[in-house]
């Protein structure tokens, strides 16, 4: 039984205009210590996706009720959310649902994005830490928690004598490490990652990530990276899912979807991404730019900004199909273009 | 005999230039940028504090030419950038454009300089006065200028410049407000604003960090035909070591507030000698699952840039710092190869081993 299960997820959020598709029927499974980087630009429905699996979505998001999310064998979607009054095709998250705060945290945590401002500037990171283990684990004495921490400092390469510092007394760097502690803390079995270094310098970056790659494989702990950058992606993950306009577009492993792409807007992504490696090519940028996703274009979503498009592309949404073992591809052409992900 | 009588009046570099037939349109010579710390209450008689946010940095820019900046945040690259502009005055040293120093310009005269040299910011959605039209904000550095006799020769000018930025037609871009444009499509105006007066020298700051990957490629590609078209020199200000590659001719990497390597592009990236460039590179993730990481290792974190100690300023985190030579000197930059600059006491060793974190 694979760790989380995520089906059919269907995200809408009501504004006064209509609704904004989000995300569209996302599906995806993670094994235990595996590590999914889910790719797109910005407004996806990456970091969606990602926060409606611990239910952490603003008030008026409404959740399709087939959507699934089943994480360890429960669908947490089951337990967090009531039919909505007025839409009968839609779930709505319960806030401070006392079931899913079991499991929030707990079992599934967080790595914001902007870890600058994640912390509370008005209390030490170690109380801040030490109240997360001491809200979910009440038995804990002030003593073994503070042990913890100085344990998990250690392990993320922070001094443990700055547990007491406030959140101001510590780097960007720092701060990152501290937030990565705090995900660790409660042994949970996923992490959920949006943006971990996107705000960092190169050199904290890449040691961040190295840490985070050597603790998650040692402690067999899944993670999915929420990023814009393939690069990253590219570094740490296992497997890729790459979204567009609220849909999976493409997903496999990582050697799949970089050495045999099989969609055109991923093939377009790779392609206008600058490396610093090998011979310098002319980047290919894809023309236009995302659409508004309260208003998406029929068919398959991608069709007016790619160059491939006929006029099936314009009439009719292409299915998710495997093209190749665990390589699915959301594109009428993929096997003719990319010839079967081969 | 005569020969050296002709010769007298110009600098060793300017020979050069004639020699090669490049046009050096920037030269900046020991340039420094130091802002003083609002005192406290206690230290009112202690000495000022300073934060040297530039601290003596050398180079040029040839006609055409993309110079990268490149580094960290914090280490002066933005500074760089906007002393050349003038929007910030140096604390000493000198910046001379076409020829003529900039640095102790006043008034009218920085008024006029401010003609030949162009600005392009980092965020697109803040860049742009949300009150203007495109055509208000591409017109208006013709109006401060005064470019242009006539309403309409302006117009025509403005229409030039959008179809230079790849908004075609220009007519339907006129009459929109920037909150009616993408992030791709604002970062084209800003470039339209910057090209419309025809500038001698562009300096452009992370102009496309801001941008999605999928459009931030046009934009790179638009900005390298446009050198293609008018070469005027650019100084690109970037963190993103992958952009500066795919953009600039020559790559400086500024650490603290000094260049501590600068030369070709790909002779800085393959061959790099300076043990911070190292390090800085390595650390850059590359788009490919296949890579192997070489990892150089680097102690600590940047330290602070107030007071900083004597000696080299990396060498609290850097492998070969030895005692009695790296913190007693700065290590001047000097030219190891052909071209290829680094500021570093070991650099004529280090340059003898071979060092590429990305070889195939």
């Amino acid at each position: 039984m694979p760790l989380l299960e995520v089906k059919d997820l269907t995200v809408h959020f009501k504004i006064r205009k209509g609704w904004v598709y989000a995300v569209d029927k996302v599906s995806f499974t993670l094994e235990r210590g595996e590590i999914m980087g889910l790719v797109g630009e910005s407004g996806c429905g990456k970091t969606t996706t990602g926060y409606a699996i611990t239910q952490l979505l603003p008030y008026n998001a409404y959740i399709h009720k087939d959507s699934q999310i089943i994480f360890d064998g429960v669908d947490l979607l089951k337990i967090g959310t009531r039919p909505d009054k007025h839409y009968e095709d839609y779930v709505r998250i319960v806030e401070y649902h006392p079931e899913i705060r079991k499991y929030r945290w707990k079992r599934i945590s967080m790595i914001f994005q902007g870890a600058m401002n994640a912390f509370n500037p008005v209390y030490t990171i170690g109380d801040q830490i030490i109240e997360a283990i001491k809200t979910h684990e009440p038995n804990v004495s002030d003593e073994e928690a503070r042990k913890r921490v100085e344990k998990l400092y250690d392990m993320v390469g922070i001094p443990p004598d700055r547990i007491d510092n406030y959140p101001h007394e510590y780097s960007g760097g720092m701060k990152q490490r501290a937030m990565i502690a705090m995900a660790l803390v409660l042994n949970p079995d996923l992490i959920i990652a949006d943006e971990p270094t996107t705000a960092l310098d190169v050199i904290s970056q890449d040691r961040i990530l190295g840490e985070m790659n050597r603790l998650l494989r040692e402690l067999k702990k899944a993670m999915i990276l929420i990023t814009h950058d393939i690069s990253v992606v590219a570094e740490m993950s296992d497997k890729m899912a790459v979204m567009y306009a609220g849909q999976l577009v493409e997903m496999g492993t990582t050697r799949q979807i970089f050495k045999e792409t099989s969609h055109p807007y991923t093939e377009g992504l790779i392609g206008s991404f600058p490396s610093i490696k090998g011979e310098k090519k002319r980047l290919q940028a894809i023309p236009g730019s995302p659409p508004d996703l309260s208003n998406p274009p029929k068919g398959c979503r991608f069709h007016p900004r790619c160059k491939y498009a006929r006029e099936i592309c314009k009439e009719e949404e292409p299915p998710l199909v495997e093209i190749g073992p665990g390589h699915y591809s959301k594109c009428h052409f993929a096997e003719e273009i990319y010839g079967g992900g081969a | 005999m005569f020969e050296e009588v002709s010769f007298e009046e110009k600098t060793k570099e300017e020979v050069a230039e004639e020699i090669h037939g490049e046009e050096v349109i920037v030269r900046v010579e020991n340039l420094k940028k130091y802002f003083e710390l609002k005192k406290s209450f206690f230290s009112f008689r202690g000495k000022p504090l300073y934060v040297k946010a530039v601290d003596g940095i050398s180079f040029t820019i040839k006609k055409g030419e993309i110079l990268g900046l490149v580094g960290e945040s914090g280490c002066g690259k933005t500074t760089t950038g906007r002393l050349l502009t003038r929007l910030e005055t140096p604390t000493a040293g000198h910046i001379y454009i076409m020829g003529k120093d900039i640095a102790p310009l006043k008034g009218k005269e920085l008024k006029e300089f401010r003609r030949n040299v162009q600005m392009i910011f980092q965020d697109p959605y803040e860049s742009l006065n949300p009150r203007f039209t495109v055509m208000q904000t591409v017109m208006e550095p013709l109006l401060v200028h005064g470019i242009g006799d006539t309403h309409e020769e302006r117009v025509e000018l403005v229409i030039r410049a959008l179809e230079d930025a790849e908004l075609k037609p220009a007519e339907e871009y006129l009459e929109r407000f920037p909150h009616e444009l993408s992030g791709g499509q604002r970062q084209r105006v800003a470039i339209a604003r910057a090209l419309v007066i025809r500038p001698k020298f562009i300096v452009a700051d992370e102009p496309v960090s801001m941008l999605d990957v999928s459009i931030r490629a046009g934009v790179m590609n638009l900005m390298l035909e446009l050198r293609e078209k008018y070469h005027i020199p650019l100084l690109f200000i970037t963190h993103d070591i992958a952009v500066a590659r795919y953009m600039s001719d020559r790559i400086a990497v500024m650490y603290l507030g000094k260049i501590v390597e600068m030369g070709e592009t790909d002779e800085v990236i393959f061959n790099p000698i300076h043990p911070y460039t190292r390090a800085l590179l390595s650390a850059v993730p590359v788009p490919d699952p296949e890579h192997k990481h070489g990892r150089v290792e680097i102690k600590g974190e940047i330290p602070s840039p107030i007071n900083l100690p004597p000696g080299c300023r990396f060498r609290s985190r850097c492998l070969y710092a030895e005692k009695g030579i790296c913190d007693v000197k700065e290590p001047p930059l000097v030219e190891v190869r052909d071209g290829h600059y680094a500021a570093c006491h070991f650099a004529e060793e280090l340059a003898q081993e071979e060092f590429n974190p990305f070889k195939e």
